[in-house]
């Protein structure tokens, strides 16, 4: 069961626990503790709301920043990205592999906030040797949702 | 001034319109409408197969193929046949491409009535197996087979249907609307009164892929003695969501498919070359997918029948296909009545049973090809509208 629990709540996270026990074919109660073990094991990490922030306030920006980073001897990347990641205005963090190592996503209120974040905060970081920022133009897709407006269901409602 | 009267058959005209057409013109009027209405995948064709159609129109594959379509598509199909039936077909000679299962259907039944003979039609079913029958001069000997009976085909029932004219059976297995299924057992039972007959079954398995027990699809073909007088009818539509490519087949004796594919020759030339050379990819590297989607469609479906006995509305649990079909009768309204009231009070569209045959009387059709979001919503409205009912 638990796979496909995982799988409805990334697709959902509103289902109630009797309609996941319905989909699943199993008891509610299985289902709540389930849910219980999988947040307290920490492979739940939480519940958000995917939003079109454009739709509310149009001048928030977003920003990923590449940057390189020169790990150190005995730890890695990991102290430069637990440090990154810890500012309230980092989205996102990924260790990548190819031509750059941090994968940073910021949001601003706008771009100067942004421009600035990264100038007085990522850059001044003692191992990081560079970092280039490519702003958010448009979001058509967060979190496996699209959020330009969806095609029409254009099925013939006639047909049998 | 012209009379069309004097100009169309009076075949033609003796058959009624679908009702349900003015139902959903009714529906699509309305904004917020929230239908369960539409019998087709709300999923896209597999991407893979989509690319196989573009990279044959690149490479100009768009001249006809031979009548009975693809050779290497006609063996695609042969090999898949045998792996989920266990029955084998010569794919030079044993099976015709179509445009749809409709088309093979069509073909099936005028390649066989003459005028006068009677074709065994179970319902509540399918729509076309009717209407085709009487335009070859057909008389449909309808079964009508009941909800405590899982809407199976009884051999009683079987038996007291056949007479000295009958020409075929259809077996519309898995059933729309039903969700019906007919298990090995159920077959043989009808095999046996088949067997030393002259009656042709045409087994309608569009649904084959979406039952929901393990391997749980058997075609009466694979039943002892029943190969040399079954059609097998499948298609594209349903199993890999590719309903607008017109794609569907049909295997059988040789001595039937050749006169079928003399009719499909002459009418319609070749299934299109397109989706042809799209559906080799579909057999050979969709299992996947088609489990996927399938899983999904599961999830909808123990969703859907729990909505529905929860709000009062007694649903047994569809087997097959992709259809719930609750009975409305403790609402005290027929399934026309139901239908037009819910969708008035609460713009939801399903379909009334009747519409599948008479039989089909205090029930209505929900599909669940449709995001679970869509079918929660729906069933709360469906809830709010029962309660409103019965006061």
């Amino acid at each position: 069961m638990r796979n496909e629990l995982l799988k409805l709540l990334s697709q959902n996270a509103r289902y109630t626990v009797e309609q996941l026990a319905t989909m699943l074919s199993v008891t509610p109660e299985a289902v709540a503790a389930e849910i219980e073990t999988l947040e307290k094991e920490g492979v739940v990490c939480g519940y958000k709301t995917v939003i079109d922030w454009e739709k509310v306030d149009a001048t928030s920006v977003s920003a990923i920043i590449e940057l390189n980073v020169v790990p150190k001897a005995d730890l890695g990347f990991e102290e430069v990205a637990q440090k990154v990641a810890s500012y309230p205005e980092v989205e996102a963090v990924y260790l990548m592999s190819g031509g750059y190592d941090l994968n940073v996503v910021v949001k601003g209120k706008n771009l100067h906030d942004v421009a600035r974040f990264v100038a007085r905060e990522l850059a001044t970081i003692d191992s990081v040797t560079s970092t280039a920022t490519h702003f958010v133009m448009r979001r058509y897709k967060e979190m496996d949702v699209k959020l330009c407006e969806g095609e029409p269901d254009d099925r013939g409602t006639y047909l049998l | 001034m012209i009379d069309y009267s004097k100009i169309l058959s009076d075949t033609v005209q003796s058959i009624k319109p679908s009702g349900i057409r003015k139902f959903f013109d009714i529906a699509a009027t309305m904004d917020d409408v929230i239908s369960l209405g539409v019998g087709e995948p709300d999923f896209q064709t597999p991407w893979s197969v989509r690319k196989a159609g573009i990279t044959s129109l690149e490479k100009g594959k768009t001249k006809y193929t031979s009548n009975s379509g693809l050779e290497l598509l006609r063996q695609e199909i042969s090999n898949y046949i045998d792996r989920k039936c266990g029955v084998n077909y010569d794919p030079k000679h044993e099976i015709l491409i179509s445009v749809g299962g409709s088309e093979a259907i069509d073909a099936t039944l005028r390649a066989i009535i003459t005028p006068g003979d009677e074709v065994i039609i179970p319902q509540p079913s399918y729509v076309c197996y009717e209407p085709i029958t009487q335009l070859c001069g057909g008389v449909p000997v309808i079964i009508e087979t009941l909800a405590e009976n899982d809407f199976k085909v009884t051999p009683e029932q079987l038996k007291a249907a056949i007479s000295d004219k009958t020409k075929a059976l259809i077996l519309p297995y898995p059933c729309n609307p039903t969700g019906a299924i007919m298990e090995k057992a159920d077959l043989e039972a009808l095999a046996q009164i088949l067997r030393d007959t002259n009656i042709l079954v045409i087994s309608d398995e569009i649904y084959s892929e979406l039952t929901f027990a393990e391997n749980s699809h058997v075609s009466i073909a694979s039943i002892d003695g029943m190969r040399e007088r079954t059609v097998i009818v499948n298609g594209f539509s349903k199993t890999f969501s590719m309903t607008g490519w017109r794609l569907g087949f049909a295997c059988g004796p040789q001595e039937i498919i050749a006169q079928v594919t003399k009719i499909h020759q002459f009418a319609i030339m070749c299934a299109p070359t397109t989706s042809q050379y799209a559906a080799i990819e579909a057999l050979r590297n969709c299992d996947e997918a088609v489990a996927d989607m399938k899983a999904e469609y599961n999830r909808r479906r123990r969703l859907i029948v729990d909505g529905f006995n929860k709000a009062g509305l007694t649903c047994r649990e569809p087997k097959g296909a992709f259809y719930a079909f609750p009975c409305i009768k403790s609402t005290g309204l027929t399934s026309e009545e139901f239908c037009e009231k819910l969708l008035e009070a609460k713009h939801v569209a399903v379909v009334p049973g009747t519409a599948f045959g008479r039989g089909g009387e205090g029930f209505v059709r929900a599909s669940y090809c449709y995001s679970t979001e869509h079918i929660i919503e729906a069933l709360r409205r469906i809830e709010e509208f029962v309660k409103e009912i019965n006061g």
